[in-house]
């Protein structure tokens, strides 16, 4: 087992993670608006962004799919070290973890039923850059209208058009994250 | 066992992340209610467990913490909800509601307009809009699914059929985003054109019924009602006693068995701070024909 695997995690649990989880809340709450988010030092091509969302949210009842690059062998034995989660592939992940092209297609995620819409996969999903420009933004969360850089335009006006079903994403870059419900309307 | 054998915000880690998943759903779905494992609180049911609940998990230790019963701050459950958060995750308290960042509520929302940089956490004790038209979980459930809200409607009618006007003056249902009917939890129809402005996150904690939903701030927020009976946010028709308000919504209080009364407002933050800037009511021993009134002896009056 490499050192590595036993550290990066949060050395305080409880209060890491409560800040992490309100900036994880914050974003969701206001969709396109970046947050700051640290904690974890994950083993790389994990981001602190994402390696913190997965020690917020992850643990035995949540399956999760690392998807291309990010399965490692460095990375699945640090998010089975810290959170104890299973993987999974896409079709059971309760969340899954990757780069936009890693994660396609977005068909294989689960994205809940009619009497539990709730039941669907949140995608991580690592980018190079998170800016407030691009795709424009509207829906409950959002006063007008807000802009951010999505990787993509159609697919996330197909997920929205599925509303109460859905995936919900958070995309991360280094040290941010931005939230994109399926509420939330592209264009 | 100290205080400090508890960890942070009382609930443990796995039960955290368990509710903080269910509030991130409930905000991508507003207004739908998302099912989670309710944990044994140490207070009974019917007092907050599901606030309680849903508050440990948003809490940092930078927090300042409110908590309201009915708008005061000061009656049993607020003050025993605060000294538990203050005790088990050493959180800064306060009764004013500028001051918080973090506010649980039963049954009000504060007066005084609330922020992007403030969460208001409800206690709910029935979370299902439908349940008292339809008792069974699971038909509750298809009727969400399918959107079949007719019932509700049905149930408004009747009001109308029976008292000429919409009778339901608390837990006032409302379509969430044009998709969900909620129940606001029981505050007054007067608080229900707030819902939808709010600028903070408001979330939503039942905890005997073990579900959580949530309003994203900016959400559209319609109270259900009729085109020649729209809603109306009621209130007694009268000025707080105290303060002299007449935008706040009152309560009614009995102040002796000769038929006295008085309405003061129900928030009390906002009444106190409404006095401490001056604000003198026609009840208010600070206003000299209240006083003198309640100088007069009542005893020998009756004789």
């Amino acid at each position: 087992m490499q050192a590595q695997t036993l550290s990066g995690g949060f050395d305080r649990p409880p209060v890491q993670s409560a800040h992490a989880f309100r900036a994880v809340m914050d974003a969701m709450a206001r969709p396109g608006r970046i947050s700051r988010i640290s904690g974890a030092q994950p083993p790389a091509p994990l981001s602190i962004a994402a390696g913190s969302v997965l020690l917020t949210l992850c643990d035995t009842d949540t399956p999760v799919y690392l998807a291309g690059d990010t399965d490692t062998d460095d990375v699945r034995a640090w998010l089975a070290f810290h959170t104890g989660a299973p993987l999974t592939g896409p079709s059971h992940a309760t969340f899954a973890v990757g780069g936009w092209s890693s994660l396609m297609p977005l068909s294989a995620y689960a994205i809940g039923t009619s009497e539990y819409p709730d039941r669907s996969a949140t995608l991580l999903v690592e980018c190079t850059e998170l800016s407030a420009s691009g795709a424009r933004l509207t829906g409950p969360g959002i006063q007008s209208e807000a802009a951010l850089s999505l990787p993509d335009v159609q697919s996330f006006q197909d997920n929205s058009a599925l509303f109460p079903l859905g995936l919900d994403f958070i995309f991360t870059c280094g040290g941010h994250l931005a939230a994109l419900p399926r509420s939330t309307k592209v264009s | 066992m100290t205080d400090q054998a508890y960890n942070f915000a009382y609930l443990d880690e796995q039960t955290k992340r368990m509710i903080r998943r269910a509030i991130l759903k409930g905000l991508a779905i507003p207004g739908y209610q998302v099912p989670f494992a309710s944990r044994e609180m140490p207070m009974p049911y019917g007092w907050g467990t599901g606030g309680v609940q849903v508050s440990a998990a948003v809490l940092t230790p930078e927090d300042t913490f409110k908590v309201i019963d009915q708008g005061a701050d000061d009656t049993t459950n607020a003050v025993s909800i605060r000294s538990f958060f203050e005790r088990t995750a050493g959180v800064r308290t306060t009764t004013a509601t500028c001051e918080a960042s973090v506010i649980q509520t039963r049954h009000r929302i504060p007066e005084e307009p609330l922020t992007e940089n403030q969460i208001l956490v409800y206690q709910v004790p029935i979370p299902e809009p439908l349940r008292f038209l339809e008792p069974r979980e699971s038909e509750t459930r298809k009727m969400h699914s399918l959107e079949e809200y007719g019932l509700m409607h049905v149930k408004l009618y009747e009001d109308i059929a029976r008292h000429g006007h919409i009778a339901t003056s608390y837990a006032y249902p409302v379509k969430v985003e044009g998709r969900y009917v909620m129940d606001p939890s029981p505050i007054p129809k007067f608080d229900n054109p707030k819902l939808g402005d709010m600028h903070a996150v408001q979330l939503f904690g039942a905890g005997r019924e073990q579900r959580i939903y949530a309003l994203p701030p900016y959400t559209q927020v319609v109270s259900l009602d009729f085109e020649d009976h729209p809603f109306e946010a009621s209130k007694a028709d009268h000025s707080c006693g105290l303060c002299g308000a007449t935008d706040s919504y009152l309560d009614e209080v009995i102040t002796d068995d000769q038929g006295g009364r008085m309405f003061v407002c129900s928030d009390t933050d906002y009444c106190e701070g409404r006095r401490a800037a001056g604000f003198v009511g026609d009840m208010s021993a600070d206003n000299p024909a209240a006083a003198m009134m309640a100088a007069q002896p009542t005893l020998e009056i009756q004789t």
